[in-house]
Formats: structure tokens, sequence, C-alpha cells
């Protein structure tokens, strides 16, 4: 078995593992795991409604997946995707309220201040991590916090008090008048193409580039690095700040697509912590993350199908997707087998 | 309000909040101590909180008012077994403990909601009729100035909270077993040819926080919040986990740093009711306890060293 076939196998094996603990759990709490996953299935891919609902919860997956996976590829973990998403989810909705320009700067416009928000709140670890060595986790999961009641209080300073900034602009709109009319109204809107747009992006910068190579080449090994003359430091600011970009990005996708506004947060959103079950399942590639977008998107939004058809908790899923993550962190153990199972073939 | 009303109301709120705080942050260090980085005390803490509320709930009319007692036993047992799953993936199966600390979060939450929605037929819990109850210390609090400050209308749990971070200084600092678990977070390989398990001593430092993790939840529902939901704990275990790097993984340096989150989370909470603090935006107030973590980690506060083994797997003979 060739090392990329285990790399494939890990994941999906890890997917199935997570599936069968969530049925073995709602057997033992005594519902039909049965009716449970075709709930599950139904609120997917249903009717055209509910597929263009979960294409559209896709979308923040697929930048939020992109930014964890880009810090992982430099060594660096960004536990912070959350607070730059709701940063990026702020200013794209505070552009889109507070300008009055044609949709062909507007729209732009709110989507670089999305990624530019996101950027800066990643620069903070970023640099404390490049000048003074301070774990990048600890700084990112502090980052989250504020940006949480930061991004509250600036909501209700710029509506005065109330719980949401009202609706933006339709010259700020990702919405989609062609996706409403063939996926029967959901909220499906064009934010999909600049996800997908990034995941190229991610892939240039990464592949195709000096840049790229550095960053990666950073990550692998930061001693070789210096000592071949890179410039270590500027390279993790930069590779916090171009994740923060993609987090922030996603935010703009909740601002100027799905929701049209930004509202006080009780919580978190969770799309920036998935967005490390992606990255992991994607194994960090921007092809995986696709996959790994798809498969936590789709499992998200259906799950919302299974309290109605099926009377089970949304949270089941939750439980499957930490199961997953779980399995992932422990490849080891799965790849053990995995040759240990090929060899016995062999041998025989 | 005078000056010294301002303290008698904000100290015993300050170590109200803090003890959740202490146990877990006690947790963190025996963990970290080993050399497993444990992210996934947050989990834990959630994991904690609801058991304790459910098990009150569902024994209040068994042992009446030592009901919260008997709870945070049940919770300890639960977040001990909890807490293997960490112990597994990062000792045995050599995950990326970081990882595997956010699945441990995540999956606490989930799980806690799932049961609640499975039990209950709600988002959350019920209120709990037995709490920790407050009382008066004999003597201490006829203390002129200081008593009531610190020893009228206390938790016993903020007792026990101190306690156990004065209890983990000495069994990690005067204790064989402390010595130990200091060498195999320092430097596994060499403790390990000297003979001490490095297995076995990381497994029962994770089950400790895990312990330790459970207490902190389970004291923080039944003194603090009274019921769980998805908002119960919310950071706590990251605060908590804050509170040992602030306290440059030392038991008193914890203590001491958890004291003082407490304290900015009571400011946060009953500044409202405080001349002068009353004027402060609450935003700064909320943001407060963070702001001050990260410039307490970027060494603005004095530069300290996690445990050198810190977040690496052990594997035998590779050097």
């Amino acid at each position: 078995m060739s090392n990329r076939v285990v790399n494939i196998l890990v994941p999906v094996i890890s997917v199935i593992l997570g599936l069968l603990v969530g049925a073995i759990v709602m057997l033992v709490s005594g519902y039909d795991p049965i009716a449970g996953y075709s709930a599950l299935w139904n609120g997917i891919f249903g009717d055209a409604y509910t597929m263009g609902e979960t294409i559209r919860q896709i979308t923040p997956y697929l930048l939020s997946g992109l930014a964890v996976a880009f810090a992982f590829r430099t060594g660096l973990f960004n536990i912070g995707v959350e607070g730059q998403l709701l940063v990026g989810w702020f200013a794209a909705a505070y552009v889109g309220i507070a300008f009055d320009l044609p949709m062909y700067i507007h729209l732009p416009f709110a989507i670089i201040a999305a990624a530019l928000a996101g950027a800066l709140w990643a620069f903070i670890p970023g640099l404390l991590k490049a000048k003074l060595q301070v774990h990048e986790v600890i700084v990112t999961i502090m980052m989250n916090y504020i940006a949480l009641h930061t991004t509250n209080a600036l909501i209700r300073v710029v509506s005065h008090g109330g719980e949401n900034t009202g609706n933006i602009k339709p010259t700020a709109s990702l919405k989609s008048a062609f996706f409403e009319s063939i996926t029967d109204y959901s909220r499906l809107h064009y934010g999909i193409f600049i996800a997908l747009a990034m995941v190229l992006v991610m892939w240039f910068i990464l592949e195709k580039t000096t840049t790229g190579f550095e960053l990666k080449a950073v990550g692998f090994n930061k001693n070789a690095s210096q000592y071949a003359g890179m410039n270590v430091q500027k390279n993790i600011i930069l590779s916090m700040v171009i994740s923060g970009a993609f987090a922030g990005l996603a935010g703009a996708m909740e601002a100027l697509g799905t929701f049209q506004y930004a509202n006080v947060n009780g919580g978190f959103t969770g799309i920036g912590f998935d967005g490390i079950a992606v990255a992991l399942l994607g194994a960090n590639t921007p092809l995986g993350i696709i996959f790994g977008a798809t498969l936590f998107g789709a499992l998200k939004f259906g799950s919302l199908n299974m309290p109605n058809a099926a009377e089970i908790p949304v949270e089941i899923v939750s439980i499957v997707i930490a199961i997953i993550i779980f399995f992932v962190a422990c490849g080891y153990v799965i790849r053990y087998f995995l040759v240990k199972m090929n060899k016995k073939k062999e041998a025989k | 309000m005078s000056f010294l009303d301002v303290l008698y109301f904000i100290i015993p709120a300050a170590i109200f909040y803090a003890a959740p705080l202490i146990f877990t942050a006690i947790g963190g260090v025996f963990s970290e101590r080993s050399g497993v980085v444990n992210i996934g005390l947050e989990g834990l803490m959630v994991m904690g909180a609801f058991i304790g509320i459910l098990f009150n709930l569902k024994f209040v009319d068994v042992f009446g008012t030592y009901t919260p007692w008997v709870s945070l036993l049940a919770a300890m047992v639960v977040c001990a077994i909890f807490s293997l799953m960490h112990a597994v993936a990062s000792i045995s199966f050599r995950a990326d403990q970081t990882i595997s600390g956010v699945a441990i979060n995540m999956l606490g939450v989930a799980v806690a909601l799932f049961s609640v929605k499975l039990i209950f037929g709600k988002g959350q819990t019920d209120y709990i009729q037995e709490r920790f109850i407050r009382f008066d210390i004999p003597f201490l609090s006829d203390i002129p100035v200081l008593g009531p400050m610190f020893f009228k209308d206390v938790y016993s749990t903020s007792i026990l909270a101190i306690g156990v971070a004065i209890g983990a200084w000495f069994v990690i600092y005067k204790t064989p077993f402390g010595l130990r678990l200091r060498a195999v977070g320092e430097h596994p390989m060499a403790a390990d040819t000297m003979g001490v398990n490095v297995t076995k001593m990381r497994y029962i430092a994770v089950i400790l926080s895990g312990v330790l993790a459970g207490i902190g939840g389970a004291v923080y529902s039944q003194s603090i919040s009274g019921e769980f939901s998805h908002t119960t704990i919310n950071g706590q275990g990251f605060m908590a986990l804050a509170a040992m790097i602030f306290g440059k993984w030392h038991p008193l340096g914890a203590l001491g740093a958890a004291l003082f989150f407490g304290f900015a989370q009571a400011l946060s909470i009953v500044g409202g009711q405080i001349p002068y603090i009353d004027q402060v935006p609450s935003y700064f107030l909320h943001i407060l306890p963070y702001v001050l973590t990260i410039l307490a980690v970027a060494g603005f506060i004095g530069k300290a060293h996690a445990p050198k083994a810190s977040g690496v797997p052990y594997i035998k003979g590779k050097r």
C-alpha cells in the first residue's frame, strides 16, 4: 500500500468510525440510527432548497478550513480563526451599511475590508510568535474572546444599542437571484465562487510562488530556513496574516451572503473551530479542504433536519465531528493497523 | 460607598468566581508538568458542570444538603474517565495533543448538550435546589477589617480550592512523585533511563487534570450558575489554561493568577454597582482578563518557560 493511499485512507476510516460511534450513541440513547441518518441525508439532499442551503453552509467552511490549513502548512496552529471570522463579519457588514457606492466598488470594498480585519486580528499573534516566541495557540484563543466582546460592543455602537446592524445595502450583497430561482429561495449566494477561487489562491501561493516555498520551508524546519537565508520572523507573520485574511473572508460570506447583517453573538459560531476539523480531514491540502468542507458543511446543515424528522438532538452531529477529529489526530494508530494488515496480506 | 465597602464587596466576589478556575488551573499544572498539553480543560469543565447539575437534580431527595458534595464526587469520576480519552490519544496513540484537546472540547459540549436534550427534552436543565452554601468562619470572621473581607459568607469550596493549590504545591515540589512528574515533563528519556515509568506518570497526571477540571466545572455550575445550558461554561476552561500559563506552571502561581482572573470577572459582573467602575464601559471589563493574559504570556510580567517536553509524545528508544 503506497503512502498516498494510506494518507487518503486515514481520514476516510476516521469518518466511518465517527459515523459508527454516532450510530452507537443513538442506539444507546434509544433513538433509531437508521431514521437519524436518513433524516440527515434528507436534510442535505432532500430537495433543491436543502441542497442550496447545504452549499451555502459549505462556503464559510471552505474558507475557515483554508485559514487553518494555511497556518498548519507553515508550522503554525491558528485556533483564532473563529475570532478572525467574527471581526471579518463585522467589518464586511459595517462597510455594507456605512457606504453608498456603486456595486463594482462597494462589494469588493466590503470583501477586502473583511479580509483585512481578519488579517489584522491574526497579525497580533503572528507578531508575538515571531518576535517573542509566544505560543500562538494561547494568544489566538484569547483573541477569539476579545473579538467576540469587541464585535458585540461595536455592533451595539453602530446600531445605537440594538442587537443587530440592520441589513447591508444591496450594492454590497452577494445575494443571487439566479441561485434563488433554481434552489427554491434558499440563501445560496455568489460567495461560493469566492471561496473556490481562494482554494486556487492557496494552492497557487503554496505551490507556485517563492513566498509559498519559503513559508512551507519555515514550517518544516525553522533553523534550516534561517540558515538558508530566509527571514523566519517575516514568514511567520506573513503566514498568520494570510491565514487571518482567509478567516476574515469566511466572515464576509456570512455578512454579505447568508445573513446580510451582523448581530450580537452570545457565543462562538463554531465555524472557525470546525475549520480545524476541515483542515485536518483535508490533510491541509487545497483539494482535501474541498472534501473536508463539503463533508462538514453537509453534516452541519443536514443535522438541522434531525430534530424535526427523527426527534434526535442536532448535537449528535457535533459528537460525530468531534470523534472524527479525534481519530484523525490518532492517525498514527490507524496507519499502524493499515500497515500491519497490509503486511499480513503480502505474507499470504 | 467607601473604599473599604468596595473591598468588602469585591474581594469575596473575586474569590467566589476564582474557585472553579483554581481547581481547573491546578489540573492543568499537573498535566503540563508531565509533558501533556491539555487544551481540553474547557471540555472537561463542561462535562463536570453538566454531571454536577444532573447528579444534583436526580439525587437531591437522597442526599439532602450533602447533594452538592456527592455531585462533586460524581463529576470527578466521570471527568476522570473522560480525560482518559485525551490520555490514550496523546500518550499512547501519539496524537497531536493540541488537536486531541480540541476534540475533547467539542466532544464535551456536544455530549453534555445531547444528554440535556435527551434527559430534559429542552436546551437547558432545571435549576438545582441544593447549592453550595456560604457560612461565616467562626472567630476568624470577627477579625476587624480582614474578617468581613475573607472570612464572612465564604464558600467551603473556595477554601477547598485554596487548600488544593497548596496541596498541589506540596505534591509537585516536596514529594518523590512530584519530582518524577517534573522529570517526565522536562526530559522524559532521562527519567525513563532512571527507571521512571513515563507513560504511567503521564496517565496519572492527565487523569488528575480531568478530576480537578471536573471539580472546577461542578463547583461552577453548583455555586454560580445553578443550572446547565450551552453558555454555562463559556471559556472558563481556557481562562484556567491562561491562569496556568500566567502562573508559570506553578501551583501557587496558578492560584494567584486564578484569583486575579476571578477579580477581573467579578469586576465585569458586579462592577456596575461600584462607584467609578460603573463609568467604565462593560466591554473593557469583559475583555480585560484576555488582554492581560496576552500581555502575561508575551512576557511583560516576567518570562516563564513551559516544561521542556510539553506537547511532545514520548516514544521509547527514539532519540
